[in-house]
């Protein structure tokens, strides 16, 4: 891996904190405590923590219904999410949006999004906010196998290099539409479906962070230089079903075990950086330590904080309207 | 202040509102027209003209032309608007929003609320609409309804070429999101629109006569219409109130509201379908705030519940005219 020491520190820590915390909401919405339905990001932490940390605060991101690691790596902060997991007044958006709408403004996150393929166009958008304004700002789209087959994507993948836009889009390939199969789904090749458009593409080992890193940078690099889009398609896993309540008899035992046991990609961190003796195990287990004692305080101010005031019902739909909606 | 058409008060519009704010783009098919050919640049500016000569003055940075791809540019639109653009996009027909209702109705829309009150999306959606071009069933529709029953949007109608260019100035300069529908049949009409830049504000109605026996609330196109009848009702002694909302939403009730208890007897004009269109809403809001002042039951003049037709006797047969409008008062002034 080409990173430093300290990125390492910061890729394990991040990657540690999305899993603690997607194992939290599990185990609370197993509890009854989630109001909705929450998509579990376990197992696809590398992918999150590899492009996000080849990101600036001033990059964008649009992401999918399955926005936990986007969120935390992109450096929402964990308390309200949880908060607004568990639609807390506190949360994130108030309350209002969700396990499926977490958004950021202030740290580019524009949002999780409870539409596969929705993302696509708003990051075109907002690269070409960086354009127009010349701000050497990208805009990275998060999708995952299932919105690889919406026209949008088509469109946007298009339009992007019409226009020549710095933007990457991450095909984060989990292997599942909520609960069909992508190898059943998916015709052809992603890869080959930008290099169709004269796009930039690669495939990437999403199991690695410093892959899915360094291909972040090189993709970034791109697009801030004007060299236009690049796709990504980054191959990953996804440890729970499609969402909290799908019990996953789509795949068999041994199949999950397996997954569980070979492609793991916190297991894959560990295990290569201390055989390279980049990192202790004593640090990844202080890491360990210390994420696990924020994620339980997070979720204990979550399950205590307040729900929304009735009030706010009605605020927030417009900026102005005149009177209220 | 001179005279201009509805077409040209547009332009006016988005070459001040350009000038005026550098995060000001526009975008859309055609809103040039002719790139990669080795004829004319801006050989359309746009397909009805309006953002013709915009590509002189701005450049291609901030006017651009897009593939036949509203999903991608219509969501750029509100992607772009949350990061500091204030897009203005053109869908030619606002029948082509069945193509990309998805990145206004669940995206744009949305925002704000979904996010807690953090986003502010400042885009315009600019869209023909309505009947009468014998253009059919799939460029031809009024369909305001549809995007005034998303809360989150703001919906504009103008009728005259002076509303025309207010109400597009401050939709630019709106903070929210604004779907803006212009109906094809009115770009050449003409009337007097200051040469200076001014605003029409969103949800005040326009009171275009006023009369005591009757109460017309009508949109877009349906006003002259509404003004045609009024003419010929003059005739024979009776004297109509006209109300154009100018925007549905946020729509003026109070200004509806007062002139319907006042003569207690009210026609709405809708170029929609009937099915939970504008006249539907508007009598059930007259019913439930105005019962008690009412003399007559509220009329609707609208299409039938069809497709737009192509054939000139059966598009003509389609929309409400001055003497369906004509007969639903006279039913109302005679109960």
């Amino acid at each position: 891996m080409q990173m430093s020491r300290e990125d390492l520190a910061r890729a394990y820590r991040t990657m540690r904190t999305i899993r603690a915390f997607e194992l939290a909401v599990n185990a609370e919405a197993q509890a009854g405590r989630v109001p909705g339905s929450t998509h579990l990001y376990a197992g696809q932490e590398a992918v999150a923590t590899g492009v996000c940390m080849a990101l600036n605060r001033e990059d964008h991101i649009v992401s999918t219904h399955r926005g936990h690691g986007h969120s935390i790596a992109k450096g929402c902060e964990v308390g309200p999410m949880m908060a607004e997991i568990l639609g807390r007044g506190s949360g994130t958006c108030k309350g209002k949006g969700g396990s499926m709408h977490i958004a950021d403004l202030d740290v580019g996150m524009l949002g999780a999004n409870g539409i596969v393929g929705g993302g696509p166009p708003m990051a075109c958008g907002a690269a070409l906010t960086a354009k127009t304004k010349k701000t050497g700002a990208v805009a990275v789209a998060f999708s995952g196998d299932g919105a690889a087959n919406q026209g949008t994507t088509a469109e946007s993948m298009n339009l992007a290099m019409v226009w020549n836009l710095p933007v990457i889009f991450v095909i984060e390939d989990n292997g599942w539409g909520e609960a069909t199969s992508a190898e059943w789904a998916v015709a052809g090749d992603i890869v080959k479906r930008a290099e169709g458009y004269g796009m930039a593409a690669e495939r990437v080992d999403g199991l690695s962070v410093g892959d899915v890193h360094e291909a972040a940078r090189r993709a970034v690099t791109r697009a801030r230089e004007g060299g236009g889009p690049t796709l990504l398609h980054i191959e990953t896993e996804r440890f729970f079903g499609h969402f909290n309540g799908d019990v996953d008899t789509y795949r068999s035992d041994a199949t999950k075990e397996a997954q569980r046991r070979d492609r793991d990609c916190l297991n894959r961190f560990r295990a290569q950086v201390t055989e390279a003796g980049l990192m202790e195990p004593a640090a990844l287990d202080a890491i360990d330590a210390e994420v696990e004692a924020e994620i339980e305080a997070v979720v204990r101010a979550a399950r205590d904080a307040a729900p929304p005031d009735p009030a706010t019902l009605t605020t927030d739909v417009y900026v102005s309207y005149g009177y209220e909606a | 202040m001179s005279e201009k058409t509805f077409r040209a008060a547009l332009n006016e519009a988005l070459h001040q509102e350009m000038a005026a704010n550098p995060d000001v783009v526009v975008f859309g098919e055609d809103v040039t027209g002719g790139l990669g050919g080795d004829g004319e640049e801006d050989a359309w500016g746009g397909a009805f003209g309006v953002t013709k000569g915009l590509l002189a003055a701005y450049g291609r940075d901030r006017v651009l032309d897009t593939p036949i791809s509203e999903s991608a540019f219509v969501g750029a639109a509100g992607g772009a608007a949350l990061t500091g653009l204030r897009p203005v996009v053109e869908i030619m027909f606002v029948d082509f929003i069945g193509v990309c209702l998805d990145q206004v109705m669940n995206q744009a829309a949305k925002f704000r609320y979904m996010f807690g009150g953090k986003a502010r999306t400042p885009m315009v959606l600019r869209a023909t609409f309505g009947a009468g071009a014998r253009s059919a069933s799939q460029h031809s529709q009024a369909l305001y309804p549809i995007f005034t029953h998303i809360p989150g949007l703001k919906v504009v109608i103008p009728a005259t070429p002076h509303d025309a260019k207010g109400l597009l100035i401050e939709a630019i300069r709106d903070d929210d999101p604004v779907i803006f529908l212009e109906n094809k049949m009115l770009y050449d009409v003409t009337g007097e629109v200051p040469d200076q830049s001014y605003t029409v504000p969103f949800g005040e109605a326009r009171v275009v006569r006023e009369g005591g026996d009757a109460t017309i609330i009508a949109f877009g196109r349906m006003v002259g219409r509404a003004e045609d009848a009024a003419k010929t009702l003059a005739k024979e002694g009776i004297d109509v109130t006209i109300v154009d909302p100018r925007t549905t939403s946020p729509l003026d009730t109070e200004t509806i509201l007062e002139f319907a208890e006042e003569t207690g007897r009210v026609v709405v004009v809708d170029e929609a379908n009937p099915r939970c269109g504008m006249a539907a809403d508007i009598a059930a809001l007259i019913a439930e705030e105005a019962f008690d002042a009412l003399k007559a039951p509220i009329l609707k003049v609208t299409p039938p519940h069809t497709p737009v037709p192509y054939a000139p006797e059966l598009e003509d047969a389609y929309l409400p005219d001055a003497a369906r409008i004509a007969d639903a008062v006279r039913r109302v002034t005679q109960h």
